[in-house]
């Protein structure tokens, strides 16, 4: 760092410089709905490595989402700063593919977006369907389609904006815990693949802890960062796997703890 | 906690207690359990259900039309019996006349409708996207929505004379508030979670209008065109019926009027019957087709209709 002079943003910059894809710098959020301030996050840093799978975990109201959103940049910081390496894609808790396209479309119009010339997007959204294991739905409505299906349609569209970084915002929580597992499944090898950069909000622990690398525990109102674990277990996880259960259920106390503090409050 | 050992020994369990065609398994059985067969109605049935009824009322109307001329109640040359009406309709047919006024009238209608939908997609735009102009103008356009365009009729001919213009002026001013309060109401119901979509994906601006914000109004756009349609038609006969001039083509407004003059209450029909049929046609040959494919293809559709 001490050769770097100049304070350009990282987006400028090759990913190899810092070696961070998302770097949130001391930042803080204040919303003002009505007569008073209310805080969201308060000087929130965290810097995430290249290729990295963070989860944000949290009460509801611990202003994860607002994180995210700073993130990928559908809001502003009050203070500090959000770098991240390109602009980062996201996925929503709802899949929230557009019902008057087709899957396949939906696909292609990430991939005009991200720059890909026409002639080469119907192939490519047929072998992004591919990697989520929808082969052949492109031409499918989103209608048609189950709920696990369009959460997977939703995951094409957000590889297709062939980005280095890819939130998540709670995107499986509105689905059964069966489909779910199947999601963590096609994640955990869809991440293994391609070696992007994920951070992954959400209030389930044991979520957390089956799908990250690093889980970062957020305090509500306003949000800090209360404290962090690197997940070390090898080989293949699942949620009933017991060292997931193990820091699963460390970290619910932690959380807890957390929660109970407002209480008091 | 467990020692290595044990460790090693629960991801031999697990790790292969789970194989990845299990997993693949699990979603394929999954997606067959949540996909629903759709049932298709035979032709015969929707034959039934939809072509009958409206058939079985008309038939009802002329048969309570008939009994009413019957007893005589209104002397035959105020409620003339549907034969004569139809027979008159026969001849207005037949010589080709009918055509003429039906292609006058419709003409004026189809050009009028094309610019009012035009201007009202343009002002509809500003409404929804400009907040000053939604502000200023939004309630004006509610406001001209409940006005009958026939009151524009007037002042249109002092205006602008006895010219096709005036005919056109009063069906923009029918038809062009709700082409483009339908396309406003359509616009905020497009849900915010689409514009959010839209800044990550990097749609620009004018890409949000054309991707996500006109597609998204859509349905509400249709509504719109269809009540500016029914409202231009509306508008143009009022005005044929009051404008007549030798200047000006004869359309079915003008035919009704004539029927008038000439105490022709079988002519007056005749043209009434024209009137409805092109509403209905539009409607029933245009805007229900294009409605329904639009909700069907979005999956909004009731299943039996």
């Amino acid at each position: 760092m001490a050769l770097v002079t100049q304070t350009e943003p990282i987006s400028a910059q090759p990913v190899v410089r810092t070696g961070f894809d998302v770097e949130v710098d001391g930042v803080s959020k204040v919303f003002r709905t009505g007569g008073t301030p209310v805080s969201a996050l308060d000087n929130v840093t965290l810097k995430v490595t290249a290729g990295d799978f963070v989860c944000l975990l949290g009460a509801s109201g611990c202003g994860k989402s607002t994180l995210l959103n700073l993130i990928a940049g559908l809001d502003q910081p009050s203070a500090g700063a959000v770098r991240t390496v390109n602009r980062p894609a996201l996925m929503f808790q709802e899949p929230a593919l557009l019902p008057w396209l087709t899957a396949g479309k939906n696909v292609e119009l990430a991939l005009k977006y991200a720059g890909l010339p026409r002639p080469q997007r119907a192939g490519r959204a047929d072998e992004l369907l591919d990697i989520v294991r929808l082969s052949g739905t492109h031409k499918r409505r989103i209608h048609e389609l189950s709920g696990g299906q369009r959460q997977r349609v939703a995951m094409a569209r957000a590889l297709a904006q062939d980005s280095q970084v890819l939130l998540m915002d709670e995107p499986f929580a509105a689905l059964d815990a069966i489909t779910r597992d199947v999601l963590h499944d096609e994640l955990t090898r869809i991440w293994t693949a391609t070696g992007l950069t994920v951070i992954f909000v959400t209030h389930n622990v044991r979520e957390a802890v089956r799908l990250g690398q690093r889980v970062v525990l957020l305090s509500s109102r306003p949000g800090r960062i209360v404290r962090e674990w690197d997940v070390n277990i090898s080989g293949p996880r699942t949620i009933e796997h017991p060292l997931v259960g193990d820091l699963a259920t460390d970290i619910t106390v932690r959380l807890r703890e957390e929660i109970a503090s407002h209480a008091h409050a | 906690m467990p020692t290595p050992s044990a460790i090693e020994a629960q991801h031999v369990v697990i790790g292969d207690g789970i194989e990845p065609a299990d997993a693949l398994a699990v979603g394929a059985g999954l997606d067959a359990l949540e996909a629903h067969a759709v049932a298709r109605t035979p032709w015969r049935t929707k034959f039934v259900r939809t072509v009958l009824p409206p058939v079985g009322a008309i038939a009802l109307l002329l048969a309570i039309w008939q009994i009413v001329f019957s007893l005589g109640i209104k002397k035959a040359y105020v409620l003339p019996s549907p034969v004569t009406v139809f027979k008159t309709l026969g001849t207005l047919i037949g010589t080709g006349r009918a055509f003429d006024v039906l292609w006058t009238s419709l003409s004026r209608g189809l050009l009028g409708f094309a610019l009012s939908v035009v201007f009202g997609t343009i002002l509809g735009l500003a409404i929804s996207r400009i907040r000053i102009i939604r502000a200023g103008i939004g309630p004006l356009i509610t406001g001209l929505q409940s006005l009958p365009s026939v009151a524009w009729v007037p002042p249109a001919v002092l205006w602008f004379g006895l010219t096709d213009a005036a005919f056109y002026a009063v069906v923009l001013l029918g038809a062009v508030p709700s082409v483009a309060a339908g396309l406003v109401s359509g616009a905020d119901q497009v849900p915010p979670l689409f514009t959010r979509v839209g800044k990550v994906l990097g749609i620009g601006r004018w890409g949000y209008v054309w991707h996500i914000l006109l597609p998204g109004a859509l349905p509400g756009y249709l509504a719109g065109l269809r009540q500016g349609w029914a409202f231009a038609w509306r508008s143009l006969m009022a005005a044929e019926l009051i404008v007549t001039s030798s200047k000006l083509g004869f359309g079915l407004g003008q035919l009704m009027q004539q029927g008038r003059d000439l105490s022709e209450m079988d002519l007056m029909l005749a043209a009434l019957i024209l009137i409805f049929v092109v509403g209905v046609g539009i409607e029933v040959l245009f805007f229900r087709p294009l409605e329904r494919a639009v909700l069907k293809a979005r999956g909004l559709a009731p299943a039996a209709r």
